[in-house]
């Protein structure tokens, strides 16, 4: 064989392969208890006996045949790559369904490795299957494992190792159909081999017929330049058709099943009850769905998610901010008067410092997310929730993409893929980026915790609550301006729960903290050192008054409370009037016109400006420019100063609505593979963001 | 013909707790729906129970083949069944 050995990891959604693509190859790869989470390729090189192999973790799918973009990439990479090995991953639990994935494998006639994985979960139920007669049905070697608990994981290298130094069988198993389809597949096939001579090994031509014969769509695409062979299989179709009274595609999966209920027959044995393993998924999703209880359920869940992000992250804030205060101190009294102290103190620590205080928000909301989705609840949630999106225009599924972008919006537009149509995809991707994400975290807890301190907790839940409304209200518009037609059947499985492992809430944590900090340390201190440049450049202001002249006359004069009333306000005229003239001041005036009827002052337009690249930076913008303006006092204080509160609600909704950051942007584009969506998308959140927040600067105005 | 089948079967929308169907058919239009369903175990003779239906009565959830699997009512009753 090649060097390496690329050995595919094959299965059903949610079967278990990337998990066990972990455990092979000791990645970190993105785990969760619901349907088709891995959306792309991951692949990795490993070593064992010697034998250099290239791990390929291929999303999940139920059938070689293509249907979601997602599926798609599973099902090209089987047709189009041709792997060395396949590692068909089974849930052991569900070989029922599972094994007819399997038959297609068998298909392809390429080299294959069976793994029953969760077989603890069988053993639990008291399932036993007999491995070693499946072994010899499926013509391939059987592996036990339970990747999670990293088990039998050798024995699966093993058994690659071993397959990947012998030449594979020349005949592999066959799956036998009824006559009329052999025949069929037989006069198909014969076809195939007069058009495309010496090039079809008869594993290929035999699977190529079948394909066609089901109807697949994308290889009946790939031959549709022979119209004969085109017409001769709608034929041998008809012909079925009326032999059986079924349709083909039909009587290939009955004959599949009939196959895997046969084996299944003879390979697996039951003691006691079948469902036994099952029912606390039963008594448990008795509470979760119930049909009173389960949405009011869904709700409290997710205020609790939200008040805790806020309320449990206090706690460790208030260290990192006496840590942030105590450093900047030290700073400021050792580095030497000059202008490296000022951009030091009051760029990088003003900026850096007051995001970083922001991580155990972050890394505590990344744990509610970890088990929201570890344990299974997110598939029923988006259960719960069908019918009510529905009337929105929206799927169902939908809802973990958007759930998926309160941590990031990039993976949430990824995670659009799991829609099957591409006009419902195109919006959910557009909605995904006004799901608030944890770079916005920070501004509103900021805000929340400035304004409205007594009830800072219900504030941040009701952003989240105005962030999902606000997609699917843009769901509804959408639908009404993007042409064209067509919905996603509402088709999900729902796994039984499962208890996320420590290791994997964990790493998702750590994840999450090392990006953040990652940010931190590159956009946002970059960001911070540009603002503060822009902020402190020009330098030879002409000033509305001779500043220097008047305040050295204050000083002149005798010491009284008055004088220092005077000078203070002198000093303080003069930064603002300096801020004011800066690049950052100027530009930032420049645009204020736009944010006027919002109630935004020049500091805010500045925020949002920079917002641009991260929402992140919005802070750290209103960090540097009040260390300059007012020392370094306390950011919550003196925002509190700067705008009343309805202004603040306006400000904290534009932030939350206007265009995402650059990294969303850019992945909008490339998802929906035209950068005029992407503009599209920038364009519409900014008018979006725009009139909510005048209508919230105006009721608010009236009430507050 | 259809009339007649009709006369004995359901559509799996309609199927009640507590009643046990059995897959009879699939009627759609709609290839990649019906292949979805089918490579789901969405076959004839395939045992099914209703397990639960949402807060507003859809979707909802049917057992076969040991797993759970959602649906639409818009959908289910493009599956035909017959109760035993």
């Amino acid at each position: 064989m090649k060097s390496p050995v690329t050995v595919a990891l094959v299965g059903n959604p949610n079967a278990g392969s990337t998990s066990l693509f972990n455990a092979l190859t000791g990645a970190q790869s993105a785990v969760a208890n619901y349907q088709r989470v891995t959306t792309s390729l991951n692949v990795r090189e490993i070593t064992h006996g010697g034998v250099p192999l290239r791990i390929v973790d291929v999303p999940g799918i139920f059938s070689t045949s293509s249907q979601s973009p997602e599926e798609k990439v599973g099902c090209d990479y089987i047709h189009g790559e041709e792997p060395d090995i396949i590692v068909n991953v089974l849930d052991a639990g569900h070989l029922d369904r599972s094994l007819f994935l399997t038959t297609q494998l068998i298909e392809t006639g390429l080299p294959r490795i069976t793994v029953l994985n969760m077989m603890d979960e069988v053993r639990r139920a008291g399932i036993r299957i007999d491995t070693a007669l499946l072994a010899s049905a499926l013509g391939s070697p059987v592996v036990e494992t339970c990747a999670l608990k990293k088990e039998g994981i050798d024995a699966l290298l093993d058994a690659v190792a071993a397959m990947a130094s012998t030449t594979p069988a020349a005949a592999p198993l066959r799956l036998h159909y009824d006559s009329h389809l052999e025949a069929a597949i037989e006069r198909v096939q014969q076809h195939l081999s007069k058009l495309h001579p010496q090039e079809l090994s008869p594993v290929r031509s035999r699977w190529l017929a079948i394909k066609m014969l089901e109807g697949d769509d994308e290889v009946l695409r790939h031959e549709s330049n022979h119209v004969e062979l085109v017409e001769e299989i709608k034929g041998e179709q008809s012909a079925l058709a009326h032999e059986h009274d079924e349709d083909t595609a039909s009587l290939l999966a009955s004959a599949r099943f009939a196959f895997s209920n046969g084996l299944l027959r003879e390979v697996r044995q039951q003691d006691g009850d079948p469902t036994a393993g099952f029912k606390l998924t039963r008594i448990l999703d008795d509470f979760f769905l119930n049909r009173t209880l389960g949405l009011p359920l869904l709700l409290g869940i997710l205020w609790v998610m939200f008040e805790a992000t806020f309320t449990l992250g206090a706690i460790p804030t208030d260290w990192i901010k006496a840590g942030v205060q105590l450093a900047t101190d030290l700073v400021d009294k050792t580095l030497p008067e000059g202008m490296f102290h000022d951009l030091v103190v009051n760029g990088v620590m003003a900026g850096v410092g007051g995001t970083i205080v922001f991580l155990p928000n972050i890394v505590i909301l990344f744990f509610f997310m970890a088990i929201l989705s570890g344990t299974g609840y997110l598939a029923r949630a988006s259960f719960l929730m069908d019918r009510v999106m529905h009337h929105f225009g929206l799927h169902g599924t939908t809802l973990i993409p958007m759930v998926a972008g309160f941590g990031c919006n990039v993976p949430a537009v990824m995670a659009t893929r799991v829609i099957t149509n591409k006009r419902a995809r195109l919006i959910a991707m557009l909605i995904a980026p006004f799901m608030n994400c944890s770079a916005r975290l920070p501004v509103f807890i900021l805000f929340a915790g400035a304004f409205f301190a007594d009830i800072a907790g219900t504030v941040v839940f009701g952003i989240y609550m105005l962030s999902l409304a606000a997609a699917m209200l843009s769901a509804v518009l959408l639908n009404r301006i993007i042409p064209g037609s067509g919905g996603d059947a509402f088709v999900m499985e729902l796994p039984p729960y499962r208890l996320p492992t420590l290791h994997s809430v964990l790493h998702h944590m750590w994840d999450s903290a090392q990006g953040f900090v990652a940010k931190v340390t590159g956009v946002i201190l970059v960001g911070s050192i540009v603002i503060w440049f822009l902020q402190e450049f020009p330098r030879d202001i002409t000033y509305s008054q001779d500043f220097e002249t008047v305040i050295a006359e204050q000083t002149a004069l005798p010491d009284s409370p008055e004088k220092e009333t005077a000078l203070k306000t002198l000093k303080s005229a003069q930064a603002q009037e300096k801020l004011e003239k800066s690049y950052l001041g100027r530009s930032a005036i420049a645009v204020t016109p736009l944010f006027q009827p919002l109630g935004f002052s020049w500091r805010d337009s500045a925020a949002i400006m920079t917002g641009f690249v991260a929402k992140e930076v919005v802070v750290a913008t209103y960090a540097v420019i009040y260390a300059q303006e007012k020392g370094s006092d306390q950011l919550t204080e003196t925002l509190r100063g700067a705008m009343p509160p309805a202004t603040a609600i306006a400000f904290m909704i534009f932030t939350l609505l206007y265009a995402p950051c650059l990294s969303t942007i850019a992945i909008i584009g490339k998802e929906a593979q035209s950068w005029r969506w992407a503009g599209f998308s920038v364009a519409y959140s900014l008018t979006f963001a725009w009139l909510l927040a005048l209508a919230a600067s105006r009721i608010g105005g009236t009430f507050l | 013909m259809a009339q007649q089948m009709n006369s004995d079967t359901l559509s799996l929308a309609d199927l009640r707790p507590e009643q046990q169907g059995e897959i009879v058919k699939i009627e759609t239009e709609d290839g990649v729906f019906k292949r979805r369903m089918q490579s789901l175990g969405v076959v004839a003779g395939t045992p099914v129970t209703l397990d639960r239906s949402a807060p507003l009565g859809d979707p909802r959830i049917y057992s076969l083949m040991g797993y759970s699997l959602g649906l639409r009512n818009a959908e289910a009753q493009q599956i035909r069944i017959r109760v035993k």
